[in-house]
């Protein structure tokens, strides 16, 4: 038969996997290795010639002082947030996979923000910070509050409590899945064995959930490294620029101040960094995994 | 009471209290959206005089609804937003499904592999990194932004990886070598044997990958930013945003434009939660 030759390949190959590689390699693969070529270049995002610049785009980024303050800022956004994103999560999952009645309707209902875009959520929260907060406030304490916004860790404080309320339901679920994979038998063994439930849960459950806890905890960093659309909705890294994110410090950098080389520079720093963190992450949380 | 009677009425305790718990985390958790449905229906300045009040002093009204329609143009844009999210979540079943089932059939072709691979490094790309390219090139040189097409084909683009990787598996796990040979030897091609055997049988992980792409395209606010500039283009999240800019201090108009944004995937929710929960959580487990 015909099915050794290169062209019938070439054929099956391309008519199968064509449509998926043209699009792929449009929006992913030359984008990436032009950016990679753009960031030798400065290129102001209007004229047709870019100058070649070597390294001085590289050199800039390390030298911005308001990148580096953004990245800080996102180190510690992100670790509050993923912490909290967890903690949170896991204990949701654990409330609704007890077998309470209507579970489902909760697992359903904790799911609901992560409907609803980060663009919308955000001017949500910006209402209930700004107006109802402080309605509550100033019932409370019977004088002017002010809103949890207007000040710089304020403002922080509440990208997280965004975050954490966003993503604990989505979470939730893959710990549900993690639950659920670990078999009663071994728990209620572990019980005749005589550990107490809590005992129980803390050698025998969780150990045997690592592979839940190292997905969540990659998703969480990898989506809290590069958040944008809340930041914007929610702050607009107001108040005088002290909660610009990573992200939208390296937009601002190339949409805003036309200093596309640079702010591809950034945006390849930010990668590298969130790769090095994430990948670490993964490697540190499946060595030590267990099999029941 | 002996000890059996005391034990089980302790777990009966416990299960309250837990019920209790859910549903104050609950309420806790859609609180947000209850602030937006009672502001919805009170005037501006009531909303500005109490934010908390479940009815205002002047009483229930609808009239932020037709001013926020009319304002964000609200059935244009989600018809744009309906018509962009459809198109993306089937292009991106058909050509990732379709190229997963060559990969897998033929895993030592050289360009089989390298594909894969490609696609599998490229998950942990941030789009930060893609988007000064994506305009300078698709802007900049071929003059392609402001175009649905574009920006259909772009969304495809960047969710066939995923979508591919969880094809691969199904095929992989689920669908026997033996029905493939069966349908050669009945004198099916490649490309009959797929539409009419292999595809059919994909439908599990055709749904979960239409609910997870089609509720990132339906919420994606960044690329359709930077492809869409034209008013009439914009998608829902836009047209969010670009309303708050213009009307914040309206801040009745804004509670009705924001429920407005939230309401057609909640309706949606309401009829398919168990297959969203499902496939999101089938999605983020394999991935």
């Amino acid at each position: 038969m015909e099915r050794n030759t290169m062209s019938y390949k070439t054929k099956q190959f391309l008519m199968f996997a064509g449509p998926a590689l043209i699009l792929f390699s449009m929006v992913i693969i030359i984008p990436f290795v032009y950016g990679l070529y753009l960031t030798f270049t400065s290129w102001d995002g209007v004229s047709v010639s870019k100058p070649f610049v070597g390294f001085a785009n590289y050199i800039s980024a390390f030298k911005d002082y308001y990148y580096w303050a953004a990245i800080g800022r996102t180190l510690i956004y992100s670790a509050f947030a993923v912490i909290l994103i967890n903690v949170v999560a896991f204990l949701l999952a654990y409330l609704v996979t007890s077998g309470v009645k209507g579970q489902n309707f909760f697992r359903a209902g904790f799911f609901i923000p992560n409907l609803i875009g980060g663009i919308v959520l955000g001017y949500v929260w910006k209402f209930v910070f700004n107006r109802a907060f402080v309605a509550l406030g100033e019932a409370i304490a019977a004088g002017t509050v002010p809103s949890l916004l207007s000040t710089p860790s304020g403002a922080l404080f509440c990208l997280v409590l965004v975050s954490v309320w966003q993503y604990a339901g989505y979470m939730m679920l893959i710990y549900v899945a993690g639950f659920m994979g670990v078999s009663d038998s071994l728990k209620e063994a572990a019980m005749i064995d005589g550990c107490t439930p809590s005992q129980a849960m803390w050698n025998v459950t969780i150990p045997l959930m690592r592979t839940s806890f190292v997905t969540c905890i990659f998703l969480s960093i990898t989506r809290c490294f590069v958040v944008y659309d809340v930041n914007l909705s929610l702050t607009k890294g107001e108040p005088f620029n002290s909660s610009v994110l990573a992200a939208m410090h390296v937009y601002n950098k190339a949409f805003v101040y036309k200093d596309y080389g640079t702010g591809q520079a950034e945006a390849l720093i930010l990668f590298v960094i969130c790769a090095v963190i994430g990948i670490t992450q993964v490697y540190v949380g499946k060595k030590g995994e267990v099999q029941a | 009471m002996n000890a059996s009677e005391q034990a089980a009425r302790k777990k009966k305790i416990q299960h309250v209290i837990m019920i209790i718990v859910l549903i104050l985390v609950f309420l806790l958790f859609i609180a947000p959206f209850i602030l937006v449905l009672i502001n919805v229906f009170k005037t501006k300045g009531d909303i500005n005089s109490d934010p908390l009040a479940l009815i205002g002093a002047h009483g229930f009204t609808l009239r932020n609804f037709p001013d926020a329609m009319a304002k964000m143009d609200f059935w244009n844009v989600f018809r744009n937003s309906a018509v962009i999210t459809f198109c993306a979540t089937v292009l991106t079943i058909l050509f990732s499904a379709m190229a997963s089932f060559v990969i897998v059939r033929n895993g030592r072709w050289k360009a089989c592999a390298i594909l894969f691979a490609a696609m599998i490094a490229s998950m942990v790309i941030p789009f930060q990194v893609l988007m000064v390219p994506l305009v300078s090139v698709y802007g900049g040189i071929f003059h392609i932004l402001n175009s649905r097409i574009t920006l259909i084909l772009m969304h495809t683009g960047f969710s066939v990886s995923m979508a591919t990787f969880m094809f691969h598996g199904a095929i992989n796990t689920n669908i026997p070598l033996e029905l493939e040979e069966a349908a050669l030897i009945d004198g099916c091609s490649r490309w009959q044997t797929f539409w009419k055997i292999v595809f059919p049988l994909l439908k599990p992980t055709v749904a979960t990958v239409a609910i997870i792409d089609a509720m990132a395209f339906w919420n994606d606010y960044l690329l359709p930013s930077l492809v869409l500039g034209e008013k009439q283009l914009y998608t829902i999240p836009i047209a969010t945003q670009m309303f708050y800019g213009t009307y914040s201090t309206d801040i009745g108009l804004v509670m009705a434009a924001l429920l407005l944004a939230m309401l057609p995937i909640l309706i949606l929710y309401l009829f398919l939660q168990k297959y969203i929960v499902a496939g999101v959580t089938a999605g983020a487990v394999k991935g």
